[in-house]
């Protein structure tokens, strides 16, 4: 953010705005164009996830026993655990988009931190449950040897598992990068009531990460 | 500050090139690779799909001489399935979908909003970056890795082949990308970038086609990239998602590959629609008949083009209520069509017809999308299907839509535009020339291919019986034709990029919002905010002096 450096403190405590882009006419038009295309693109997200949610119940239309047997190794503690982190960092995001709009730069920037925190826990008991699917041999395609599912299709539960849940956490790691580097920005004060799109933003891609993961948690812990 | 905007008027004799305008803002390569502005983007866009256009326009040539003999003619077997993928993945992925968009909505969709730029000038150049990243990793797959699947890559076919294609399934999948920044910028341009004076039912016919596009793009495309990366990782790691064998089903793949790429076709032809929509009412001299009607149907078609894609599943297993449905919904394209042609040859219909190149090409587009079309309706019915079924017959009536419709969209497009982009006109003899050659040539090419198709040439054959020999000869000597009317438009253009006459302001008397801009438009499009006083396509009150104004025949 070359432009931060130039721009004036305001006597409220946070920096002017930066410049408008010369073909907006108002600050009100811009953050709305920028809201909108957020939005535009979570519809995109969604239509991506859509593909893979469509093959597992296509998948589990052809294999339900397997699906209920493979459901069944899942930790529904660890996958709980998850979900309360998620939920929660959406809490704090929420938080934090309720204080950068009120120009309460240091409060956001301590509830997005917390936020990446949770995020990352997240990660972390993602990749216990992955070691140890690798230790069992629950792996998709070709390189399953899980013996615990005796009904065909465990290799394609296994792929519909790894390819949601990976792309998931890709997306978790998307999110954490945005919350950090508005966080960065919340650091340096640069949010005030005129202008907060970008947390607003950056809080609606979480959303979404946590929204994803509301319909992964039941479709592949618990039915 | 506003100022409201004049009527667009009599090209002044002896019009002068304007010495500021966006070509010389900043001339050196870095100021044209770093540029955020909208027009500048646009002609990078322009270099690029021409170059595309180039070298699928070659790979169809290679395929087209292997196939003037029944025997082995100029390539192996196997070069030519190569060949063939090459051709439908540059033609489609790098060619059609950004053709029209990228290039002339680019460059006009803001002008026409009264907008100084697109919503995010940032992302429109990283789309354009995007565009070439997808495009060399897929080109340099496809040459290294000599992936033969066709550019419908089923499975499970594309699982199993030796040949590379994990590149070119990534190269795809960042195509999509760009496609998606550019959909998405339109969308957002178009709700809030909008003048003073441009309600939605004031936006030019060719926005309407253009955000009808966008919302294709940004809807379909994600599910090609879920798709494109399944098959990816199926093909490296063996994942069987689409493998029986494994418990995965190729049919599944069919559906996704499908969901986007039935809309696809919309989003390639649609925008070629919008550009006639524009160019025939400026060479009839007459307002658009039936605006409304116009716009609402390309909302019409981009919709139930979404609900269509199981008509390419008729022979795939489906029940016969999904595939009689699946029918139904497909010929309901053809509703929204005519709805459009029927109001295009209305606003002909006692025009003050001026015969330019970009009248030829409507002439050639009306044709080709009537004819495509009506094939289209005849293929959506399940019985006559399963008798085309990947035949010639199927391949014809796509290149009608798809190279048909589009490339006379592109051409007119490119015509009628090219005065306001560069500033100086082309020779309109040159321009009739090429354009009758160009669709004479293109008849050649595929009425052939229909017959071929209906007699049971099956598509993608490396050889064929003797008694096809006839009509695979005529269809070659058609391609060469077509050929050869691009080299005469690709040599006269190139010549008027600098010697051509000083377009003016308003060489056609059009009424579009784009030609009251300087040609070509400065930096900024306009010196202040404009207020349009009147709608795109309004002719009605123009003095009869200025209905006679046209293009020299
Ligand atoms: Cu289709």
């Amino acid at each position: 953010m070359q432009s931060s450096a130039a721009r004036k403190m305001t006597p409220e405590g946070w920096l002017e705005p930066p410049p408008l882009p010369h073909h907006y006419d108002t600050i009100e038009n811009h953050q709305a164009a920028l809201r909108f295309g957020m939005w535009l693109f979570l519809g995109t997200e969604v239509l991506l996830f859509a593909g893979i949610f469509l093959g597992y119940f296509v998948f589990r239309h052809y294999f339900p026993e397997s699906f209920e047997q493979a459901a069944r190794h899942l930790s529904v503690v660890l996958g709980t655990a998850n979900t309360l982190l998620l939920l929660t960092s959406s809490l704090t995001v929420a938080l934090a988009h309720h204080n950068a709009e009120h120009g309460k730069n240091r409060n956001a920037f301590w509830l997005l931190m917390a936020s990446v925190s949770m995020g990352a826990g997240f990660l972390g008991i993602k990749a216990v449950e992955y070691t140890e699917k690798f230790h069992e041999g629950a792996l998709p395609g070709k390189f399953f040897s899980f013996s615990e599912i005796t009904a065909p299709g465990g290799p394609v539960f296994y792929v519909v598992y790894f390819f949601s849940t990976g792309l998931h956490a890709l997306h978790v790691v998307v999110g954490m990068s945005l919350l950090t580097w508005v966080a960065i920005r919340c650091w340096r004060k640069e949010f005030s009531p005129t202008y907060y799109a970008p947390v607003e933003n950056a809080g609606l891609y979480w959303h979404l990460v946590d929204l994803v993961w509301i319909f992964l948690y039941p479709l592949l812990y618990l039915v | 500050m506003t100022a409201p905007i004049t009527t667009a008027g009599v090209p002044p004799a002896g019009a002068v090139f304007p010495k500021k305008s966006y070509l010389n803002d900043g001339t050196t390569i870095r100021s044209w690779l770093l540029t955020h502005d909208h027009k500048r983007i646009a002609l990078l866009y322009l270099v690029a799909v021409l170059i595309a256009l180039f070298l699928g326009g070659v790979f169809a040539m290679v395929i087209r001489l292997e196939l003037l003999t029944p025997g082995p003619t100029i390539v192996e077997a196997l070069t030519y399935n190569r060949m063939f993928t090459l051709h439908g993945l540059i033609m489609i992925f790098m060619f059609m979908i950004p053709a029209i968009p990228a290039v002339f909505g680019n460059f006009f969709l803001p002008i026409m909003l009264g907008a100084k730029d697109v919503a995010f000038p940032k992302w429109n150049l990283t789309s354009w970056y995007v565009y070439i990243a997808g495009s060399t990793l897929m080109l340099w797959g496809l040459i290294t890795g000599g992936a033969d699947t066709g550019w419908t890559f089923y499975t499970p076919y594309s699982t199993t082949t030796t040949t590379n294609i994990t590149p070119v399934m990534l190269g795809v999948f960042i195509i999509g990308f760009s496609s998606i920044l550019t959909g998405l910028n339109f969308i957002v341009t178009i709700h809030t970038l909008r003048a003073p004076g441009v309600t939605w039912f004031r936006m030019p016919l060719f926005v309407w086609a253009v955000y009808a596009t966008s919302i294709i793009q940004v809807l379909a495309t994600p599910v090609l990239g879920l798709t494109t990366l399944l098959v990816a990782a199926e093909h490296t790691f063996g994942f069987g998602f689409f493998d029986p064998a494994r418990g995965g089903d190729p049919i599944l793949f069919q559906h996704l590959f499908w969901f986007y790429s039935h809309p696809a076709v919309y989003i390639m032809v649609l925008p070629a629609m919008g550009v006639i929509s524009e160019v025939i009412c400026a060479v009839a001299r007459k307002n658009i008949f039936g605006y409304k009607m116009i716009a609402m149907s390309s909302l019409g078609i981009a919709f139930v083009g979404f609900f269509a894609w199981g008509h390419h599943l008729f022979t795939s297993g489906q029940s016969a209520f999904d595939a009689g449905a699946f029918a139904a919904i497909s010929m309901l394209v053809g509703v929204f069509t005519a709805i459009k042609v029927f109001n295009w040859v209305g606003t002909l219909y006692k025009g003050a017809i001026a015969f330019t190149a970009p009248f030829a090409y409507i002439c050639g587009f009306l044709f080709f999308l009537v004819f495509g079309g009506m094939t289209g309706v005849a293929l959506a019915t399940v019985s006559l299907d399963v008798h085309w079924q990947d035949t010639y017959f199927v391949v014809a009536h796509f290149h009608f839509i798809m190279v048909g419709a589009v490339i006379m969209g592109f051409l007119a497009a490119l015509h009628y535009w090219f005065p306001k982009m560069f500033g100086r006109k082309y020779p309109e003899n040159w321009g009739l020339l090429a354009a009758g050659l160009i669709v004479l040539g293109f008849n050649a090419t595929f009425i052939p291919q229909f017959l071929l198709g209906n007699a049971g040439m099956p598509r993608r054959y490396y050889e064929y019986p003797e008694r096809f020999a006839a009509l695979n000869v005529a269809s070659t000597a058609g391609a060469s034709l077509l050929a050869f009317g691009f080299i005469i438009i690709a040599i006269y253009l190139a010549i008027s990029l600098k010697y051509g006459e000083v377009a003016g302001r308003n060489p056609w008397g059009s009424r579009g919002y784009e030609w009251d801009v300087p040609s070509p438009p400065p930096t900024e499009n306009f010196d202040a905010v404009p207020v349009f006083t009147r709608g795109p396509h309004e002719y009605q009150d123009v003095p009869e002096e200025l209905a006679k104004v046209g293009h020299a025949i």
